[in-house]
């Protein structure tokens, strides 16, 4: 069992979802991302994710791309990411997931990276460009050191495919609810919920989370009434962060606590 | 088969998946449909202006001495580059797989010229991405677009180079999945990409060994590196010896330059694995180069199973060696190559004297240079 398996466990028993906010390693800045994170465990987030950025992220909408490109100009690299997750780590012992790119892995090597990841307390790993059909050496190495590989599924992904993302997932099957780019401002697609019943028909044990677009408590509502497990949620957070500059921790903190409120059905 | 040993593959968002497959699978089925050969031949023929000649540069020859500097005379398509081969395969194809709006990418201007023509000549419509540095760089190519009935959507984002335009292209090949074909240009991208445009473009191998027989060394140079495996694959099995060009830009210690191959090492980006201009952890690098065609990070992933066979030899020419190799075929043939064709020209001025007189050179000129007039004059104004 790992810890993201373990939070589900707990999330079930109390009838909760869990809320997964998004924050991008260096974005504004390196203290500030502490802050966002403290703003997130303060404001009752169940694991995060925390993004390192790619220079070219092509499954990421301008919010992204944009927090990406500020990160990598005040010089973030892996071993700031490191050290960034260490002071984390001393503050809390939320799952935490990492969100990059299949390019950043590859060329440290997928060894030393998960290795390293692993030591400095991630515990799962999702590369949005990394084809279950080329995940093989990736999926080997990470379950020698226990990482948890989140894989995404689409609305466009067929059965069969399905079958084949929920098998070779650990901690959660992500399904994208759109057909975009993170932050996508398109709303709860009915392809999208169609999606999230055919897949909870067939995932049995693994959680299912949606993420790509979602902005408001009503979106989770509709969401979570259709039997998500967990709500990830990206480009709204850095937007609260862009607006919000002066107070983050606090924004922040407030933003994830009226997410939180919608992850229990019926609340 | 989706890889070139462990290169290639096709490392994609999930949402890509079917589409991509869809394509894998329709391209298969057409590829050998007699109907759609025949329909692609009478186009490459009638409307691309196919065969192209290969025309003996004489002069140039006797001016460099050693081999006989042969080529094949691809600036003459319509269009003014080898870009069109593929262009109108993929449209055509596009068109039978029923898809209705076309995208694409453009570094040079040269694809999105030669997908605006395709997609006008088969009644579809084509957007274009194109990096807002090369919009202001090639104009000219921005306006041809335009009358031909294209869209122009400049890319702000990264280098503002053709490496942005494709990200946004699959970024929007992803946000309308179900009803858009994405018409890529060069030789990169997932699987079927890479072996899809490399069969488009094999007309130009095949024509020359029909033309000339197997010529003793062939150059082409390679941005993406369409037009080099195009001439490449049919020679594969030849005694040829075979020479890719990577733009050398200011020099490879400058850091300023494109040559993905001689400089880079394997990575993953547009969905491939192939060899890439990267730092230590996998941030893919700015390029540079002269040419706006070959001004690109990335390669397609049979050069890096060719590099890493040592079937081919890939080697650079810098700007200034360019701007010379251009201006000397200006003067002694009168044809003024693309900056990206003025690369393997380069090369095989290198090469040449190393030769005997008796033997042949085959270049691949990829493409005229009427796109580089400001490019070439604002170069000789400050250097
Ligand atoms: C004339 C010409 N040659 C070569 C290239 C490089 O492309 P590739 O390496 O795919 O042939 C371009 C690209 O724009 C071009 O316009």
């Amino acid at each position: 069992m790992s810890r993201i398996d373990d939070r589900f466990a707990d999330l079930r028993q109390q009838n909760h979802r869990a809320l997964i906010p998004y924050a991008m390693a260096g974005y504004p800045d390196y203290d500030s991302t502490l802050k966002i994170v403290r703003g997130m465990v303060k404001g009752g987030a169940d694991i995060i994710e925390l993004g390192f950025p790619f220079s070219d992220p092509l499954a990421d909408g301008p919010t992204i791309q944009n927090a990406a490109t500020t990160s990598l100009n005040i010089g973030m690299t892996l071993s700031k990411y490191y050290s960034m997750l260490d002071e984390i780590r001393d503050i809390t012992d939320i799952p935490i997931i990492c969100m990059t790119y299949s390019n950043v892995a590859y060329s440290v090597g997928y060894d030393r990276f998960i290795y390293d990841m692993q030591k400095h307390g991630i515990d799962g790993i999702i590369l949005p460009d990394m084809s279950i059909d080329e995940s093989k050496e990736y999926r080997d190495i990470s379950a020698k050191y226990g990482m948890d590989t989140i894989f995404l599924a689409s609305p466009n992904s067929t059965d069969a495919r399905c079958s084949r993302i929920i098998e070779v997932s650990d901690g959660f099957l992500y399904l994208v609810a759109v057909y975009g780019t993170t932050g996508a401002q398109m709303g709860v697609q009915r392809y999208a919920i169609d999606a999230l019943l055919r897949i909870k028909g067939m995932s049995r044990d693994l959680p299912v989370g949606v993420g790509f677009g979602i902005r408001t408590g009503e979106d989770i509502k509709l969401y979570v009434k259709n039997g998500a497990d967990a709500l990830i949620v990206g480009s709204a957070i850095l937007n609260v962060v862009r607006d919000a500059p002066h107070d983050i921790e606090t924004s922040v903190s407030r933003y994830v606590d009226t997410l939180k409120r919608e992850t229990t059905e019926g609340a | 088969m989706s890889k070139f040993g462990d290169f290639g593959g096709a490392y994609i968002p999930e949402t890509l998946v079917p589409a991509v497959e869809e394509l894998q699978q329709e391209y298969a089925r057409f590829s050998q449909e007699s109907s759609f050969r025949s329909e692609l031949e009478s186009y490459l023929k009638d409307y691309a202006g196919r065969y192209t000649p290969i025309y003996h540069a004489k002069n140039l020859s006797k001016r460099i001495g050693g081999a006989q500097i042969h080529l094949k005379r691809e600036d003459l398509c319509h269009g003014g580059a080898h870009k069109i081969n593929n262009t109108l395969g993929q449209a055509l194809l596009a068109k039978r797989m029923g898809k209705r709006r076309i995208i694409a990418e453009t570094g040079a201007g040269q694809h999105g010229v030669a997908t605006a023509m395709a997609c006008a000549a088969l009644g579809m419509k084509a957007e274009v991405y194109m990096g807002s540095k090369d919009v202001e760089r090639q104009r000219l190519n921005v306006y041809r677009m335009k009358l031909l009935g294209a869209d122009v959507i400049p890319v702000k984002a990264g280098s503002r180079t053709l490496k942005d335009a494709i990200n946004d292209a699959i970024r929007d090949w992803i946000t309308n999945v179900n009803d858009t074909y994405y018409l890529l240009g060069s030789a990169v991208g997932p699987h079927p990409y890479p072996t899809m445009v490399r069969d488009f473009q094999s007309v130009i191998g095949e024509e020359i060994l029909e033309q000339m027989g197997v010529p003793d060394v062939a150059i082409a140079c390679v941005g993406g590196g369409s037009n080099a495996i195009g001439t490449f694959h049919p020679l594969y099995n030849k005694s040829t010896k075979l020479i890719g060009v990577e733009a050398g830009g200011s020099g490879l210690d400058s850091g300023l330059h494109s040559a993905t191959l001689s400089a880079g090492r394997p990575g993953i980006l547009h969905g491939m694995l192939s060899y890439l201009l990267q730092d230590d952890t996998g941030q893919v690098l700015e390029t540079h180069s002269i040419s706006a065609g070959l001004d690109y990070p990335g390669v397609g992933p049979e050069h890096s199973y060719y590099k890493d066979s040592g079937r081919v030899t890939y080697s650079v020419a810098t700007d200034s060696e360019v701007a010379d190799a251009f201006t000397t075929l200006c003067k002694t043939e009168g044809i003024i190559p693309a900056l990206e064709s003025a690369h393997a020209l380069a090369e095989a001025i290198k090469v040449a004297p190393t030769m005997k007189a008796s033997e042949d050179i085959i270049v691949t000129l990829s493409g005229r240079g009427d796109k580089d007039m400001d490019i070439i004059r604002r170069y000789y104004e400050q250097n």
